[in-house]
C-alpha cells in the first residue's frame, strides 16, 4: 500500500495529474530547470503570482472601443497566448502593457493594468522605466542598422552606460539566452542586417532580454519566418519561460498550444475564454472559442 | 482546412457506424448459434472475424491519417480520440462473439446439456447494452450513455451466480465438465463485452462532455451538474458533429 502511494506522489511529482478543474494556480507544467523530485511537487503546487493584470481594462481608439472591459491575470514566469481572428483587441491589448499606444493619436485606456500590482497608467510611472521592466518583439524583425554587438548593447547604453567589460559580458549572456550566440560570436562586428530573418528575430529577442526584462511581450514573432526558424524561436520560448512572464499573440493556433501555459480568446474587443492551454485546446467552456480554435467561424 | 477535416471526419463517422452494426450483428448470430445449436450460424460467425480485423485496422489508420494531417482540436479532437478507442473496444467485441461461436460449436455436439442457467437473459441484457450505446453514438446521448454504463452490474451479477452454479453442477455431475466449461466461458464472454460496451459509454461521455469519467463514482451518479453540461455539449457537438 505505502508503495502505491509512492509511485502515485511519484506520478503527479511528472505534473500529469494536475488538470482536472485547473485555476491559475495549478498549472500542470514544471518549472523548468527543476528536476522531478519531491522538490518539483512542491513547485508544481505553489499557487502562482498574477504578474500582469488587467482589471475592466478598455483601450479606446477616439470612439471605437478596441478592448472592451478585459479582466485578465497573467501569472508570473509562465507562458500566456492570446488568440481570436484579427481585430479581435489582441495586438492592442498586448501593446498596452508596455503603453506602445501612448502615441497613437485619440487613444485613451480605463480600468487598470497592473504589473506586481502597480498600475502602468498611474502618472508617476515613468515609461522608459517601463519599457525596460516590460520588453518586446515584433512581427517582422527590426535590427537597428548597426553591428550585431550595438543591437543588443543598445538598451543598456540607453539606461546608463556600463562599461566595457560589463556591456560585452551582457551581451554575451543575452545573445547566449536568445539562443544565438553561437551563430555570431565571430561576427559581432558585421552588421545585424546581413543576418537570415530567424537571425535578426532571436537578436531583437536578445536586444530585449539585455536590459533584463521581466516580461517579454511577443507580437506574432514567427509569422515572418520559415518553419525552422520558427520551431528555434518556439523553443527559445519554452527556454525562457520561467525566468520571463511572457505574453505572446499569434496567430498560429498550433503555436499557441504548442507553447503557452495559459490561453486567452478574444473576439471583436471582448476576453471570451481564459484558462490552461491544455483544457481550451480539449474541452473550451464557449461555443465561440470552440469556433474559432476547429476552424467554424463565421 | 475545414471542408476537408469535415469530409474526412464523415467518413469516418459512416465507417464506424458499419462496423458497429457488424458487430452487433456478430454478437446477435453468435448467440443465437448457441441457443439453437446451430453449427452454420457459429461457422459463419467465426469466418467473419477477418473482415471485423480489417475495419479496425482501416479506421484506426484513418484516425491517424487525421491527426496528423488535420491536428484536430477541442470537439474535433475528442470525436477522433473516441472512435479510435471506441473502434479498438468494437474489434474486441467481435472477438468475444468469434469466442462464443466457439463455445457453440462444441455445444452443439453431445452430450447435449439443457441449461437451467440464465445466459439467454444475460445475452439479451448484453445485446441491449451494445445496441443502446451505439444509438447513444449516433445521438451523441450522454444521459443514455450513463445508463449504459449503470446496466453493467447487472451482468456481472449474473455472471457470478452462473459461476456458482456451474461449480455446483460439476460437483454433481463430473462427466458434464467440458460442456458446463463451455458455459461458463460463454458466460464470461457475456461479462466482457458488457465491460467493453461500458468502456464505449465511457469515451463517449468523454466525446460529449469532455470529462473522463472512467475510475470514478460519477459514471452511474450523473449529478445535476452533469445534466446541464449534457445540454450546452450535446447542442454544441450536434452543431459541430452534424453539420456536414
Amino acid at each position: 500500500m505505502r508503495g502505491q502511494e509512492a509511485l502515485l506522489d511519484m506520478w503527479k511529482t511528472l505534473g500529469v495529474a494536475a488538470t482536472e478543474g485547473q485555476a491559475l494556480g495549478e498549472s500542470s507544467r514544471q518549472e523548468p530547470g527543476t528536476a522531478a523530485g519531491p522538490l518539483a511537487a512542491a513547485v508544481v503546487a505553489e499557487p502562482v503570482r498574477s504578474h500582469v493584470q488587467a482589471v475592466r481594462f478598455s483601450v479606446f481608439y477616439r470612439s471605437n472601443q478596441a478592448v472592451k472591459n478585459v479582466s485578465l491575470d497573467m501569472p508570473v514566469g509562465r507562458v500566456t497566448a492570446i488568440i481570436g481572428p484579427s481585430g479581435c483587441g489582441k495586438s492592442t491589448f498586448l501593446r498596452a502593457i508596455n503603453r506602445m499606444n501612448d502615441l497613437v493619436p485619440g487613444c485613451r485606456t480605463e480600468g487598470q493594468l497592473m504589473l506586481d500590482g502597480q498600475d502602468l497608467y498611474a502618472q508617476e510611472v515613468d515609461v522608459v522605466t517601463l519599457r525596460r521592466r516590460v520588453g518586446m518583439v515584433f512581427q517582422k524583425p527590426n535590427p537597428f542598422p548597426k553591428s550585431v554587438f550595438d543591437n543588443v548593447a543598445y538598451g543598456p547604453r540607453l539606461h546608463g552606460a556600463l562599461n566595457r567589460g560589463a556591456l560585452a559580458e551582457t551581451v554575451e549572456r543575452s545573445l547566449v539566452s536568445a539562443a544565438l550566440w553561437d551563430e555570431v560570436k565571430d561576427r559581432l562586428d558585421e552588421n545585424a542586417l546581413g543576418l537570415s530573418g530567424g537571425q535578426q528575430q532571436r537578436l531583437c529577442i536578445a536586444r530585449a532580454l539585455a536590459v533584463d526584462p521581466e516580461v517579454l511581450l511577443m507580437d506574432e514573432p514567427t509569422s515572418a519566418l520559415d518553419p525552422r526558424a520558427t520551431l528555434r524561436i518556439e523553443d527559445l520560448i519554452g527556454e525562457l519561460a520561467g525566468k520571463y512572464t511572457i505574453i505572446i499573440v499569434t496567430h498560429n493556433m498550433q503555436q499557441a498550444s504548442r507553447v503557452s501555459d495559459f490561453t486567452a480568446f478574444m473576439y471583436e474587443g471582448v476576453l471570451i475564454e481564459f484558462g490552461a492551454t491544455q483544457d481550451v485546446f480539449t474541452k473550451p467552456r464557449e461555443k465561440q472559442t470552440e469556433d474559432y480554435i476547429t476552424g467554424r467561424f463565421g | 482546412m475545414r471542408v476537408h477535416l469535415q469530409r474526412d471526419v464523415d467518413k469516418l463517422k459512416r465507417q464506424i457506424l458499419m462496423m458497429s452494426a457488424e458487430v452487433e450483428n456478430d454478437l446477435r448470430m453468435a448467440v443465437r448459434g448457441v441457443e439453437d445449436r446451430d453449427e452454420a450460424l457459429a461457422r459463419n460467425v467465426i469466418a467473419r472475424e477477418p473482415l471485423i480485423d480489417r475495419m479496425e485496422v482501416d479506421i484506426e489508420e484513418d484516425c491517424l491519417k487525421i491527426l496528423a494531417l488535420h491536428q484536430p482540436v477541442a470537439a474535433d479532437l475528442r470525436y477522433i480520440v473516441s472512435v479510435l478507442k471506441i473502434n479498438q473496444d468494437l474489434e474486441r467485441i467481435g472477438d468475444l462473439a468469434v469466442h462464443i461461436a466457439e463455445c457453440g460449436l462444441h455445444l452443439a455436439g453431445p452430450p447435449l446439456i439443457s441449461t437451467p442457467f440464465r445466459l439467454g437473459e444475460m445475452a439479451d441484457k448484453a445485446q441491449a447494452m451494445l445496441r443502446k450505446v451505439l444509438d447513444a453514438f449516433v445521438n451523441l446521448n450522454s444521459a443514455a450513455a450513463r445508463e449504459v454504463c449503470a446496466a453493467d452490474g447487472e451482468i456481472d451479477e449474473i455472471n457470478r451466480e452462473t459461476s456458482r452454479q456451474v461449480r455446483k453442477a460439476v460437483a454433481h455431475d463430473p462427466a458434464l465438465l467440458d460442456p458446463l466449461l463451455q458455459i461458463m466461458h460463454i458466460s464470461r464472454h457475456l461479462e466482457r463485452i458488457a465491460d467493453h460496451v461500458t468502456n464505449v459509454a465511457e469515451d463517449l461521455i468523454y466525446l460529449i462532455e469532455g470529462r473522463i469519467v472512467r475510475h470514478t463514482a460519477e459514471v452511474s451518479a450523473g449529478g445535476p451538474n452533469a445534466v446541464v453540461l449534457n445540454a450546452l455539449s450535446q447542442e454544441k457537438l450536434n452543431g459541430i458533429l452534424h453539420a456536414g
